[in-house]
């Protein structure tokens, strides 16, 4: 598939769609075997733990299997977005992915500075100094609000442990 | 009269310039922590509660009213700029509230919905005011089976037919009730669909899940969009709130019956959140812009801030009179009482009759002082949507971090929140509701729960019925309605 | 003249506690989070938030205390977190019975063998309510008419689910060879609410979930779990104390139950850090504020730190097991 052909370009949302139902199914799935563990018979008082999430398990599933029938059915040819689109969200959802991924290692406070600086810089394109102020601007106002006034601790690395924060 | 008379005597206690004093501190700092997620109501009067040990009890008891207020109204805030919902009742105000703040209407929602906040609670203090034992004898009728009966008219009301494929709807809302269902049983104490991951325990809280399915989808798909942050034209001055204000006195019956649904379910305890879910839903059945509702109708604003904050207010009564709390915020309100050595229950009322009106005076004024703080403020808070969104997306992202965070202090929870993000967007695209969700998510155990704790006890009584006959109706209203249009254009 | 009594002991512990702090080569560095394993507005909720609030108005630490509730998985969370923190001396936990009861209920995994114990700060006692209107008197007269009620008709409601409360109901149900139905709910307050509405039967409160109710003239109390009458003999209501409630023992209902409300730490902590603790407890119980809320909530004052609090929190760790599996409510495995 090459981007520069016509407006339609990306996946097809006929596709997405059935993707959707098919992970939402298997969601079902998992609900199921999670209920059948925990016991779905009607016991001495009354209905054992997984007796609920299982028929809900089932509405999930046969709800699924339904919507998955009703997008392979559809003429619809219509994309689900163009690739640039995509792009685009992939570009908030990558750098956010690392930043939550980091945070159990660098505490919260870091790699708040980092990403909102890459943030603002590269889709942003703000000038180095803007950049500099809003990334350690933030972060240090929420310490004084979060773990200063209310006395909610957040996540905490290396460098504050260094600072004896 | 005697009621006139104390309540006179409670606005001179919460008229004295100290407590005049606390009272806006409270509200200042109680908008602060509805504004921020991962400062909720309960957390912010849990931690400032040690620092109001110094004061007199009912001083203390009216600064923390007064926070609890401001969170009320600053839970709107962001709901209606980002779409993201600080409380689980300020979910049915992002339908139309985000809407309306994405066509450059901000100044316009955000006065609505301040004022029918005012308006609710104003309602329910009055009622607190002229009947409150008669209301703690009727909250003593709501066993198990009467609880379940409630939520069962909430989902009810709210669900009934949308514009979404129906098995779409079921879908979702299933999703939502299956995540409910994680963690631990509290019927058989027993885990359940935690497979054995310690970070399952506590179940999926609708806070994560809300700032993933709504902040964070809509910010992907803002991305989609291109970089831009739409509603940067809204007005910021202050004419706004008076223009708003002349349009409001038309929709007195939404606001007025949203006010009865928010008392009533306030006073069961069902609390704040079925409430705005449930005057959310009848409102858009039963008004005549009905399906315009979700696309930026002021009255979808009007109708679940009401109720949420007459039911908030409402539910302080039975904290009162029986030692039960409404909400988290009570909950943690009616330790305080307990530590200052006020016991709430029965005879609260008739011992510590000077708190008991101090802090029944200090709801009138707070909520008066409240709504001028923040409708002072709405041109502030319209000019956020100014900042350009390359500046003001990863500030809320971050702000959203840390709202998942301080849930339950784990960071797996935000790597969740990102999940439900991608999954929000998704399903969005994909033309899922995720209202139904995010209801089924508040709401799905505690059903559940009084379900079975109904069927370990007794179920049925006349309370019971009539409560899921409404149910019912609200379920099938717009086939009822059809029904009733179509015998009349054949009789015509 | 009680009060100023107060203040002197305050005084005289202060100075003795700064000079005992002298020789303590340990102080926090940094805020001390304060855990507690269940929700807010419940029993160790608010007696932590007292502590809390006890601690923060009489300036007994110079880092400030932080208290955060992780209730998940019946306060399994809470536990696991501190397990988790060895060697961090920031980190304690109120504990209430969930200490030996989730583990064994759930199987999730963790002892109090796993944490450093601090301190015994009191027992919570459990009394047999029923509503005032209720011809019931005395517990002879309740246990025959349970009786005579067909088997499972008579609700008694409590908190939570495997806990304390149901360890109770079934004991009362092997003493006296009768049946209930037990209604697990979300919190003590709750419970009693729904004893005054009737919605069941009768229940095993904490004393401070009912009192309100009881001076209101809502419920009855009948019997104390304990071995001995409780000690406040201030009237709450009809001049009858807490003191003039029986034990159940002597009503021919042969059950003790106490509840531990004690604090422990993370594991891996070092004697001085233990120490600093006990300190800080023992201020906090000289302090009018809590001596108010123990008589408020009719405790056990019962304080115990060290060899005697482990040996005590062991043989109450095999009591549960035994009562547990007797009950059947251990964890089968799933």
């Amino acid at each position: 598939m090459t981007t520069n052909s016509s407006r339609a370009a990306g996946p097809r949302h006929k596709m997405v769609e059935a993707g959707v139902a098919l992970l939402i199914a298997l969601f079902g799935i998992v609900v199921i075997i999670g209920s059948v563990k925990a016991g779905i018979n009607w016991g001495a008082e009354g209905p054992r733990a997984g007796f609920f999430p299982f028929y809900i398990g089932i509405f999930i599933v046969v709800s699924s299997v339904i919507n998955l029938w009703h997008a392979l059915r559809e003429d619809n040819d219509e994309p689900f977005a163009e690739w640039g689109q995509l792009r685009q969200v992939m570009s908030v959802v990558v750098p956010t992915a690392i930043y939550v991924g980091a945070m159990p290692f660098t505490g919260l406070y870091v790699a708040s500075v980092i990403f909102i600086g890459w943030f603002m810089r590269w889709l942003g394109k703000y000038s180095w100094l803007t950049v500099l102020g809003v990334a350690f601007g933030m972060p240090i106002v929420t310490y004084f609000i979060f773990e200063r006034w209310f006395l909610v601790p957040l996540p905490k690395g290396p460098l504050e442990e260094w600072l004896g924060l | 009269m005697e009621e006139i008379v104390n309540l006179f005597h409670g606005f001179a206690v919460a008229l004295q310039p100290f407590n005049i004093m606390v009272m806006l501190v409270g509200i200042v700092l109680g908008v602060i922590i509805g504004v921020l997620p991962g400062l909720g109501g309960a957390n912010g009067v849990a931690i400032l509660l040690p620092l109001t040990f110094s004061m007199p009890p009912t001083s203390a008891i009216i600064m923390l009213s007064c926070i609890y207020w401001g969170a009320l109204f600053g839970g709107a805030i962001t709901s209606i700029l980002f779409n993201i919902p600080g409380e689980p009742w300020s979910v049915a105000t992002t339908f139309d509230g985000y809407p309306m703040a994405q066509q450059g209407k901000a100044g316009e929602a955000l006065t609505a919905a301040f004022t029918s906040s005012f308006v609710g609670a104003l309602f329910a203090v009055v009622m607190i005011t002229l009947v409150a034992p008669l209301v703690a004898s009727f909250a003593l009728q709501f066993g198990p089976a009467e609880k379940f009966a409630v939520y069962f008219l909430a989902f009810c009301s709210f669900v009934g037919l949308s514009k979404e494929p129906p098995f779409k709807t079921i879908a979702a809302m299933m999703m939502g009730f299956a995540l409910a269902a994680v963690g631990l049983d509290s019927i058989t104490g027993q885990l359940r669909l935690t497979f054995g991951f310690t970070e399952m325990l506590n179940g999926f809280d609708f806070l994560i899940a809300v700032i993933g399915l709504f902040g964070i989808g809509e910010i992907l798909i803002t991305m989609e969009e291109g970089l831009s942050f739409r509603g940067g034209k809204a007005k910021i001055d202050l004419r706004v709130v008076l223009q708003t204000w002349k349009s409001l006195p038309a929709y007195w019956m939404t606001s007025l019956r949203s006010c009865v649904i928010g008392c009533w379910m306030g006073i069961t305890p069902a609390g704040a959140t079925p409430a705005s879910f449930m005057s959310y839903g009848i409102a858009k059945r039963v008004s005549k812009n009905g399906n315009n509702f979700g696309k930026g109708e002021i009255e979808g604003v009007i109708a679940p801030e009401t109720a949420a904050h007459a039911a908030g207010t409402a539910a302080l009564l039975p904290m009162l009179s029986l030692g039960v709390p409404g909400s988290p915020t009570a909950a943690v309100l009616l330790g305080g009482l307990l530590i200052w050595g006020l016991q709430p229950g029965p005879m609260l009322f008739v011992e510590q009759k000077e708190f008991v009106w101090g802090l029944i005076a200090s709801m009138y004024l707070g909520n008066l002082f409240g709504l001028i703080v923040v409708l002072t403020c709405v041109p502030i808070f319209a000019a956020i949507l100014r900042v350009p969104f390359s500046i003001i997306a990863p500030l809320i992202l971050v702000l959203c971090a840390i709202g998942a965070y301080s849930v339950h202090s784990s960071t797996f929870d935000v790597m969740l929140m990102l999940v439900f993000g991608v999954v929000g967007y998704l399903l969005k695209k994909c033309n899922y509701p995720l209202a139904p969700l995010v209801l089924a998510i508040v709401l799905g155990d505690k059903a559940e729960e009084a379900f079975r704790q109904s069927l370990l006890g007794s179920f049925s009584n006349p309370l019971v019925s009539t409560i899921m006959v409404l149910g019912l109706i609200a379920l099938f209203w717009s086939a009822i309605q059809e029904g009733f249009s179509r015998l009349r254009t054949a009789t015509a | 003249m009680k009060r100023s009594f107060w203040h002197v002991a305050l005084a005289a512990v202060a100075v003795f506690g700064t000079s005992g702090l002298a020789s303590a080569a340990w102080e926090p560095v940094r805020p001390v989070e304060f855990i507690i394993p269940a929700g807010t507005g419940g029993g160790a909720d608010q007696m932590a938030r007292t502590i809390q609030g006890i601690v923060t108005k009489h300036n007994l630490m110079k880092q400030p205390m932080v208290v955060i509730n992780k209730s998940g998985g019946a306060g399994g969370e809470g536990f696991l977190d501190v397990k988790s923190s060895a060697g961090n001396p920031h980190k304690i936990i109120i504990t209430l019975s969930n200490l030996f009861t989730t583990p064994l209920a759930t199987g999730i995994p963790f002892s109090w063998k796993d944490l450093t114990p601090v301190a015994m700060l009191a027992l919570d006692e459990f009394v047999l309510w029923v509503n005032a209107e209720k011809p019931y008197t005395n517990v002879k007269d309740y246990i025959d008419a349970v009786k005579k009620a067909p088997p499972g008709s008579i609700k008694m409601g409590g908190t939570g689910s495997k806990q304390e409360d149901q360890i109770i109901t079934v004991a009362v149900e092997k003493a006296t060879g009768t049946k209930f139905t037990y209604i697990p709910y979300k919190g003590g307050g709750e419970v009693a609410v729904q004893l005054v509405g009737n919605h069941v039967d009768s229940t095993v409160n904490n004393p401070i979930e009912a009192v309100a109710q009881w001076r209101g003239g809502k419920l009855r109390p009948l019997c104390v779990f304990d071995g001995k009458p409780m000690a406040y003999d201030e009237p709450i209501a009809d001049g009858k104390s807490w003191k003039d409630i029986p034990t159940c023992k002597s009503q021919g209902l042969d059950m003790e139950y106490l509840m531990l409300r004690g604090i422990f730490m993370s594991p891996k902590a070092t004697k001085d850090q233990v120490d600093y603790y006990i300190e800080l407890f023992k201020k906090v119980r000289a302090t009018p504020e809590w001596q108010d809320f123990m008589k408020s909530g009719a405790f056990n004052t019962t304080f115990m730190t060290g060899a005697d609090y482990a040996k005590w929190v062991e043989a109450e760790e095999k009591r549960h097991e035994v009562l547990m599996k007797e009950a059947g409510f251990l964890n089968t495995g799933n």
